[in-house]
């Protein structure tokens, strides 16, 4: 069975490729053995299920009128230069970069779309050797579920409803949004876009999307604003700016990842500790990385840090459990 | 999908293929296509029946049938309309595209026009496919010059097989340990950059994350032979708790619910006011004691008890710093302010 379609779909595209004009559907069932066959009605619903196959496969098929002066008569066509891949020409070492590339997904949607997109290059004569090249091999990971709908989404320009739920909040709630991209940052995956609901631009962390996305029904319904800077939206994401400093101690031989983003500082330290400027951007952040090294690190100042340290720890050390 | 479609798709390619290269065997065609060489032949059989409209004689596609059955060769010929294969769609040129800006990011300068000049090649032949790409945005780690030093260094180690002693700081644990690795490739996951490599102080694989390395000491020593260790599959994290590793429920405030979020847990279950139980693994209880002391109230340890009262332990102990000063060995200048 699969045999006798695959026979007549690449017929059928050999038929509109070939031609210089558009083919009439009567001439088309006219050199197609199957379509012959089938009675008038099967024909129509066969043909169409065809034309949908190969449009699926991205084959572009042009509709139009075999006569143009009468516009009577629909007929179809594939156009040669918007069907084949244009020439390109790439050096060896080109071509082995294109063969690392193809290892960077480790997404299976997007890793089947990079291995198909090779065997077209493949198939235009490149051969695509992995020579050794002075390059850390990056993996791009997607684990989210999300994220496929989401890609597709952006692609196809579709606006999508899904539930999401905010890190504090145990239920969620339904949003609308019209994707403009996706984000990669640290690791995780975000989508950015036109959330119409609230009427604003919005970021989601695709990890906390609840259930399934829905796609719209029709793609293309908006357009990404020209001006749109993914990477401008994306430092909404960045941590703020270490501006202040704190004075700590530190016992010797300890707090390794604090000494990272410090300095000694002046003043006196007892015997087997070190004092140290600590660069930090808010209180709260300080005070977690601090409170992670148990009795290893003391805050001298500022006061507000020392406090929230101070008040954890009562809590922490108050508390029967 | 259905057969047909999948099968077509592949004739696509297939046919300039064998054009592109005169004649192809049948098994190179399969590994290039990623199927078995009977699904090959199977699609060759469904060209012999295709061709020109009307499939008069001279109308249909030429395929040697006796070269691919006696020496599995594949000549193909009459299909001069079938030279070039289909476009890029714009799913295909964006996942290649993204992965080019990917490589682009973790090159060095020598390489770095290369991939370049493929990206600009690749983006003039995907055409309108190619601009889809705009829309997706990759950070990956950040490459300062030390670290791209350091990553060169390290780089070179994996090609020239030879040993490397690192210094290495593990949060966890809090402690900066001198190790020799052989190194076995490096690799970049979940945002940073690691090392894969085979770890003699620990006689077992590991992964170094290149930014915790502070320093690297190429040695003349050549690498174990290693041909047994299987590059670590990446595909579930990074973090991978081990079955062995002791079981903990921690039940979560609103706002520590991130905690589910960052690290894998083995349960989740929602209980009132939108607080979580989970259940995850730690393999080393001073990273939980660490992170419970960073969470305070906002976590409880229901279970093991010996994690609650090691956490309270660490609290009193932090606090003693800041109550009765810091305690030293000798004397005591108490240079922390007395609340």
């Amino acid at each position: 069975m699969t045999a006798r379609k695959s026979e007549r779909l690449l017929n059928l595209l050999i038929t509109l490729l070939v031609s210089r004009t558009y083919v009439s559907k009567a001439r088309i069932r006219e050199v197609i053995e199957a379509y012959q066959d089938a009675g008038d009605e099967a024909f129509e619903k066969m043909f169409e299920r065809d034309k949908e196959e190969l449009r699926s496969l991205g084959i572009p098929i042009e509709v139009g009128y075999v006569d143009r002066a009468f516009e009577d008569e629909p007929g179809y066509r594939i156009e040669r230069s918007a069907f084949e891949l244009p020439d390109i020409d790439l050096e060896p070492e080109e071509a082995a970069v294109i063969g690392l590339a193809a290892r960077v997904w480790q997404h299976a949607g997007l890793a089947a779309a990079t291995s198909d997109a090779l065997v077209k290059l493949k198939a235009a004569g490149i051969s695509v050797d992995r020579a050794a090249l002075d390059v850390v091999q990056p993996q791009i990971a997607a684990e989210e579920p999300a994220f496929e709908p989401f890609w597709d989404a952006t692609r196809t320009r579709t606006a999508v409803t899904f539930d999401y739920r905010t890190s504090d909040a145990a239920t969620a709630t339904t949003r609308h949004l019209q994707p403009w991209g996706v984000v990669s940052y640290r690791g995780r995956w975000y989508v950015a876009g036109h959330d119409t609901d609230r009427d604003a631009t919005r970021m989601f962390r695709l990890s906390r999307v609840q259930g399934a996305v829905r796609l719209d029904r029709t793609p293309g319904s908006y357009e990404v604003p020209p001006d749109t800077d993914l990477r401008a939206l994306t430092s909404m994401l960045a941590p703020a700016p270490a501006d202040r400093t704190a004075t700590v101690l530190v016992r010797q031989g300890a707090g390794h990842g604090l000494r990272r983003h410090s300095e000694p500082a002046a003043g006196e330290a007892p015997p087997g500790w070190d004092r140290l400027r600590v660069r930090y951007a808010g209180s709260r952040g300080l005070a977690d990385e601090v409170l992670g090294y148990g009795a290893d690190v003391v805050v001298v100042e500022p006061d507000e840090v020392r406090d929230e340290v101070v008040g954890r720890l009562r809590s922490l050390a108050g508390s029967a459990r | 999908m259905s057969g047909a479609r999948e099968q077509v798709g592949r004739l696509l390619a297939l046919v300039p293929y064998i054009q592109a290269r005169q004649e192809v065997s049948v098994d190179e065609a399969a590994a290039a296509f990623g199927v078995r060489p009977a699904q090959i032949v199977k699609d060759l059989n469904v060209l012999w029946f295709c061709g020109l409209p009307g499939l008069g004689m001279g109308d249909l596609i030429d395929v040697d049938m006796d070269a691919v059955e006696g020496e599995g060769v594949i000549r193909v010929s009459n299909a001069d309309y079938l030279r070039r294969p289909l476009r890029l769609d714009s799913s295909e040129a964006s996942a290649l595209i993204v992965a080019l800006r990917a490589l682009r990011d973790g090159s060095s300068p020598e390489v770095r026009p290369i991939v370049d000049r493929t990206l600009g090649k690749l983006e003039a032949a995907a055409g309108d496919g190619a601009a889809v790409a705009a829309q997706v945005d990759l950070h990956l780690p950040g490459q300062d010059a030390a670290t791209a030093a350091l990553r060169e260094r390290l780089a070179t180690a994996v090609a020239e097989r030879r040993q490397v002693r690192i210094d290495y700081y593990v949060p966890a644990r809090d402690e900066s340990t001198a190790r020799v690795v052989d190194p076995l490739r490096l690799v970049t996951a979940e945002g940073n950059d690691y090392l894969d490599a085979w770890c003699h102080l620990a006689e077992d694989q590991r992964l170094f994350r290149v930014d915790r390395i502070s320093s690297a000491e190429v040695l003349e020593t050549p690498v174990d032979d290693h041909t047994d260790v299987r590059p670590r599959d990446l595909a579930d994290g990074i973090f991978q708790p081990s079955e062995d590793d002791a079981q903990v429920t921690l039940l979560l405030e609103p706002q520590a619910r991130w905690v589910a979020e960052y690290y894998p847990t083995d349960s989740t279950e929602e209980t009132d006011g939108g607080r979580l139980r989970v259940r995850l693994r730690a393999g080393d209880p001073a990273w939980l004691v660490r992170l419970l002391l960073r969470l305070g109230d906002d976590a409880t340890v229901e279970e093991p008890s010996e994690i609650a009262h090691a956490v309270h332990r660490s609290a009193a102990d932090a606090l003693a710093n800041y109550e009765g000063g810091v305690r030293t060995m000798g004397t005591d200048p108490d240079d922390v302010k007395r609340t």
